[in-house]
């Protein structure tokens, strides 16, 4: 079996902060990561691996030359190659052209994949949109928000989860997947992992190798466009009470809510 | 390429490095001036702060989606209904669809896929729709990302909306996306502000990036329809206008046997209250502690009449409780009555899932905790003493 996972090196949004003054993002020290829900994806493919051994991982990402950490980051927990798509001709893609590219680097692979796995969303941008749309450009069936995944005779079985439960749905492979964070707990690279990873040579990937259609890819392909960013409105605060006795605050709260018509 | 850096121009001041929020900025050792990488996202705010305007992004221009924007009316509202019954967000979207339609002058369409769902047309005109489109097929029985995509990318392609929403839920979020693909069209996630500029007619998409800490805003120039999935619970619902009715439209698509089968729906809720729809929330975040603990705010919870327990990502991730419960950017957006928010620090990415909420109250034992800055009551102190007392003295109100 050929599993594909998909992977985004994300800046840890929850370092990120706004500048109060500046209204503009302080990324000091923000260190970047691969994106949580791709490790769970990496690591449900990497768990099938266990009970499939004839399983070859290939990890993907597409982004700048330093996103090659999150491929050494995989080879380190077990991924068993690796492709680095990253061309400036790529910069500036919205999830249309970044789903159109990630599918022609898929398209390039041998043997075509079995199954495609992606993170839910990625933390940074939040769409969730780029697996499904992968998935389409290769005309494969996409499960979003899987959290369980037994394959037996060329097909899956997914658990699905919705707002208020799960689905337990049967598809045929080849097929896609995106992965919710509670499929696993994404394991710590190996020590023999991060030496292969160590001496791993990793070679960009260029547009023109994939056979990417210039008019598919990049900024002037993409249908959205970043018009301005701007800092959240802020929500003012009411009062606050402190040092008074807790009987006292909670007496005091009932009454505000009475007074407030809430209760 | 995306940005485009008038090396004449630019002076070295390393203003834009410090305001790219993907790190795509960096200045060259020789001369100090500016050159940009793939992480470029082409958001622009670097353009906003270059002092000497060396910066700029070239216009979009697509051949293939040339005149578009003459060609497409209309605003399209996919009615979300799971089992026969509509979700709150698909009237939210008729509510706020409805604004942006009269301004543009066009019909609000509501476009209702499903098997046996007649049941669903009346409340959808009730609620503001002026076109219902149904497509009436075994295979959009139970929910499947492919056919429902097929469904609705053969009706845009027939009929030329040039706005499409869909609530941000599972079911929106997983087949729109194909058909943004199949129409190529834009699409935009999880919009929490829409708004149109009737003179190009341009649909104005405003949404959360980076865990909340930004909101972008977001244009389709050229490529029609413009899609956008939008947060449940960021716009209110309209009251229904009883008797109110409009035309429907049923649609004959060809479609091809699901590739997914459902085996089976498990609903994990049943004896819990949903807090994506409460009125009454109680949540807990690390200073809750463990799992045990959360039946603290259980008893609040019931002390309020049936409020619903919510969690912050901490607790999530700590599995004290589960996910199903979470509120926040990668959970569930909540604008209940009341929030009280126990042992929850604040931090951005749970604020925007929750700081719509009519009233906020914090409990919290550091005064200093973000989450007090957007309460309207905060208190401070210990929450495995102040909700004891809470629950004596809102049992002794009752």
């Amino acid at each position: 079996m050929h599993i594909v996972v998909c992977v985004k090196q994300v800046p840890n949004t929850t370092q990120v902060r706004i500048h109060p003054e500046t209204h503009t993002l302080v990324r000091d020290g923000v260190e970047s990561v691969m994106n949580p829900f791709d490790e769970n994806a990496l690591e449900m493919a990497l768990q099938l691996k266990e009970s499939h051994p004839d399983t070859v991982i290939t990890v993907l990402t597409m982004g700048p030359s330093q996103a090659e950490a999150v491929l050494r980051e995989a080879v380190g927990r077990g991924a068993d190659k690796v492709m680095l798509l990253s061309d400036k001709a790529l910069a500036g893609s919205d999830t249309w052209a970044t789903s159109y590219a990630l599918s022609q680097a898929i398209r390039t692979m041998s043997p075509r994949p079995d199954l495609v796995l992606f993170g839910k969303q990625a933390i940074d941008g939040d769409t969730a949109q780029v697996g499904p749309s992968v998935a389409t450009w290769l005309a494969l069936p996409c499960i979003t928000c899987a959290f369980g995944l037994e394959v037996a005779d060329g097909r899956a079985k997914v658990k699905r989860s919705f707002e208020d439960g799960y689905e337990i749905l049967e598809v045929a492979l080849p097929c896609a997947l995106t992965v919710v964070k509670e499929a696993n707990v994404p394991r710590m690279a190996s020590l023999r992992g991060k030496m292969a990873a160590k001496k791993l040579v990793i070679e960009p990937t260029t547009a023109e190798m994939i056979g990417a259609d210039p008019a598919n890819i990049g900024l002037l392909a993409s249908p959205t466009r970043v018009v301005s960013i701007l800092s959240p409105p802020a929500r003012s605060s009411g009062v606050k009470w402190q040092g008074e006795e807790p009987a006292d605050m909670a007496r005091k709260l009932v009454e505000e809510l009475r007074q407030r018509k809430l209760i | 390429m995306a940005l485009q850096i008038d090396l004449d121009l630019c002076t070295g001041c390393g203003a834009c490095v410090a305001v790219c929020p993907f790190c795509a900025l960096t200045q060259r050792p020789s001369d100090g001036k500016v050159e940009v990488n793939e992480a470029c996202t082409a958001c622009g705010a670097c353009i906003e702060v270059c002092p000497v305007g060396a910066l700029s992004l070239p216009e979009p221009t697509s051949p293939a989606a040339a005149g578009q924007s003459e060609t497409h009316r209309g605003l399209w509202v996919f009615a979300e209904q799971r089992g026969g019954q509509l979700q709150d967000v698909t009237f939210e979207l008729l509510g706020k669809g409805g604004e942006l339609a009269r301004e543009l002058g066009v019909e609000v369409g509501a476009v209702l896929l499903g098997h046996q769902v007649d049941a669903c047309v009346g409340p959808l005109f009730e609620h503001g729709a002026d076109v219902v489109y149904v497509v009436d097929h075994p295979a959009l029985a139970a929910y499947t990302a492919e056919p429902y995509a097929e469904a609705m990318s053969a009706l845009i392609k027939k009929h030329r909306p040039e706005i499409v929403l869909a609530g941000a839920t599972s079911i929106g979020r997983s087949f729109i996306a194909r058909v943004a693909i199949e129409a190529t069209a834009g699409l935009t996630a999880d919009c929490t502000e829409l708004a149109v500029d009737p003179e190009n007619r341009c649909l104005i998409q405003t949404r959360p990036a980076f865990g909340g800490n930004i909101l972008a805003a977001i244009l389709c120039p050229n490529h029609r329809p413009q899609m956008a999935t939008v947060r449940p619970k960021v716009f209110p619902q309209p009251a229904p206008v009883e008797g109110r009715t409009g035309r429907r439209v049923d649609e004959q698509v060809e479609l091809k046997d699901p590739v997914v089968r459902v085996l089976e729906t498990v609903d994990a809720m049943q004896h819990e209250v949903n807090v994506a729809g409460a009125e009454f929330i109680v949540a807990g975040g690390r200073g809750v502690g463990g799992p045990e603990q959360f039946k603290l705010l259980a008893e609040l919870a019931e002390a309020l009449g049936g409020a619903a327990v919510g969690a912050s990502r901490a607790a999530v991730d700590a599995g004290w409780i589960s996910s199903f419960h979470q509120v926040g950017q990668t959970g569930k957006t909540v604008r209940p009555k009341v929030y009280i928010a126990c042992g929850i620090s604040g931090q951005i990415q749970h604020l925007v899932g929750m700081n719509s909420s009519d009233t906020i109250i914090a409990i919290n034992k550091d005064p200093d905790a973000p989450i007090f800055e957007v309460a309207d009551i905060g208190i401070v102190g210990d929450l495995f003493v102040v909700v004891p007392e809470l629950v004596k003295a809102l049992r002794k109100a009752q």
